[in-house]
């Protein structure tokens, strides 16, 4: 009997609005405990919570960005459950009325592309955070995010291994990133996932039972908390037993899942909607103009960026990774009009100075007008790619226009032959021995002339002259 | 009985309220009374009619993603059974 796995995940996202979801303290991270609260989000009796209208329009942008179907009326519930971070004894959430539900994302994998369905997008409240003394028993409270903005993504379970679940995962985060909605740090919480993983035979329609897996706060633990949780159960229906229904924790250390401790009480949250918020209407016009905000999405980019530039499929994926990536690399291939060597130049030496430095790459200081300077110098032959990548670090670290650099330290390219047929000659001249090899067929020795010129003309020589030259001058 | 007594009990549990036996009793009957009202209520034929979940017909209450002060944390602290640091104190829960 082969089984298949079968996963749905919840995806919490925090957005990046700047003010709470209810009231108008500061979502900022980091604050010292308990600056960022007032009697609305600390849920005093008798307060009045007013819903942030960013709120629906950033929860509106996924919704559209998903592809789907926009609830025109919704409205606001009360998820009743009492919990030291939840002051009010309630979170305020979406129940019946999610803003947005039928939607679906297209996922890369092996066997080409793939759609997960998106059963609902609803906007609700974050709850506070507990910090448990080591040695006491107590528990110390923070409801600074109390209050702070999440939509909660809702998958179907239509996921078929850890690696869809992380390819998903990651799709999801591209587009919140690229809507400017979610930060998607999965360390600091800002994007959050819980899944959903039940086992049954390859071709039966009902699900097998399904236990709710935790804490998994990367995306590496995400595929090894899957795989893991693939086997236990696979061993234990393998063996004859049941799975039992229940919430399990990564244990990342130990690489195991475990069972959270205490009864599994069945959860009745007796959602009813909340009197204090009245409904959202989502007319046409609203969802017109959020959608003329929309950007182009990573995936529609990453396509456009294989057909217009004739980028491979990696290449494309790398430069779309980060839309202000994207932009860089646009600004630069459409100025020197060589969209390869732009992404060469961007993917390899820019990155690598932008990553040596933590930098992201809106704060390179080489602009893309800049780096199709360097480009369009050397294919205009003025200067080598060697000095290139020279300029590239000198513009890097002064912030200086390429042509200026060049001119300022004289290291335009040598292309006048009768130059280089000099240095060479000088060169022969003071190697005979290494001459001998060359004649006697030593290969080798060919890239030991090629650097000795180059040295003589600090890299200046044009290379290609430099190696028809040399060939000739060995061979008599 | 619309209602037994161990959903009372139930209940009353969820909204972590301890009830004497008395009261068991007498909120039994209370809640029986409201659910027969609400019987009487369902006789009403609403199929033609849409559900309401606000007594107010006002939509689209918004207000704008602007930040203003906080209260103090020794304000937010005032009510606080106990604290510690700038960190309201409760027993150890871990779910």
């Amino acid at each position: 009997m082969e089984l298949e796995p079968v996963i749905g995940l919840e995806v919490h996202a925090q957005l990046l609005t700047s003010s709470k979801i209810f009231c108008a303290c500061s979502t900022a991270f980091g604050a010292s405990p308990n600056h960022h609260t007032c009697p609305i989000c600390l849920g005093m009796p008798g307060v009045l919570p007013v819903l942030n209208r960013r709120v629906v329009e950033y929860a509106l942008r996924m919704a559209i960005a998903t592809n789907c179907v926009i609830n025109r009326k919704n409205y606001f519930a009360r998820k009743n459950y009492f919990y030291p971070d939840l002051p009010k004894g309630y979170q305020i959430s979406q129940y019946a009325s999610p803003l947005a539900e039928h939607g679906y994302v297209e996922i890369e994998t092996e066997g080409g592309k793939k759609k997960i369905g998106i059963t609902r997008i609803h906007m609700e409240e974050d709850a506070g955070k507990l910090i448990h003394d080591e040695t006491n028993p107590m528990s110390y409270v923070d409801f600074n995010r109390t209050g702070v903005p999440l939509i909660e993504i809702v998958s179907e379970p239509d996921i078929r291994s850890a690696e869809e679940a992380v390819q998903y995962l990651r799709t999801l985060r591209d587009i919140l990133v690229y809507l400017e909605i979610c930060d998607g740090n999965m360390e600091e919480g800002s994007f959050r996932c819980d899944a959903n993983i039940s086992l049954r035979p390859r071709g039966q329609k009902e699900f097998g039972t399904r236990t709710e897996l935790k804490n998994m706060n990367s995306f590496r633990h995400v595929q090894r908390a899957l795989e893991y949780e693939i086997k236990r159960q696979m061993f234990i229906i393998e063996s004859g037993g049941e799975v039992v229904q229940e919430t399990r924790l990564w244990d990342e250390s130990q690489g195991v899942t475990y069972a959270m401790r205490g009864k599994e009480e069945a959860h009745d949250y007796r959602y009813f909607p909340d009197p204090d918020l009245v409904a959202v209407f989502i007319d046409e016009n609203w969802i017109a103009q959020v959608r003329s905000t929309l950007p182009e999405l990573p995936g529609a980019k990453k396509q456009r960026f294989m057909e217009e530039y004739g980028l491979s499929t990696y290449d494309a994926g790398v430069l779309t990774s980060d839309r202000f990536l994207a932009e860089y690399f646009e600004k630069c291939a459409q100025k020197c009009q060589q969209p390869k060597s732009a992404a060469n130049w961007i993917m390899g030496d820019l990155l690598k100075l932008v990553n040596e430095d933590k930098r992201t790459i809106k704060e390179c200081p080489v602009t893309p007008e800049h780096l199709a300077e360097i480009i369009n110098l050397i294919s205009e032959g003025t200067i080598s790619g060697k000095i290139g990548k020279e300029i590239l670090e000198e513009a890097y670290s002064t912030g200086e226009a390429p042509r200026a650099i060049v001119e300022k330290k004289g290291l335009v390219q040598i292309t006048d032959e009768r130059f280089i047929a000099e240095v060479i000659e000088r060169v022969i001249a003071h190697h005979p021995e290494q001459v001998a090899q060359y004649r006697a067929g030593k290969e080798k020795v060919f890239g030991f002339f090629v650097g000795q010129v180059m040295k003589e003309t600090q890299g200046k020589a044009n290379p290609k002259l430099v190696n028809d030259l040399l060939r000739e001058k060995l061979k008599n | 009985m619309k209602i037994t007594k161990n959903e009372v009990l139930y209940v009353a549990h969820l909204a972590r309220l301890e009830l004497t036996d008395e009261e068991v009793d007498r909120f039994t009957l209370q809640l029986n009374d409201i659910l027969l009202y609400m019987e009487k209520l369902n006789s009403v034929d609403t199929s033609e009619i849409e559900p309401m979940s606000h007594a107010i017909t006002l939509n689209n209450a918004f207000r704008e993603d602007v930040v203003l002060p906080s209260i103090s944390p020794e304000l937010a602290l005032a009510n606080a059974p106990e604290a510690q640091g700038d960190f309201f104190r409760v027993p150890k829960v871990i779910e």
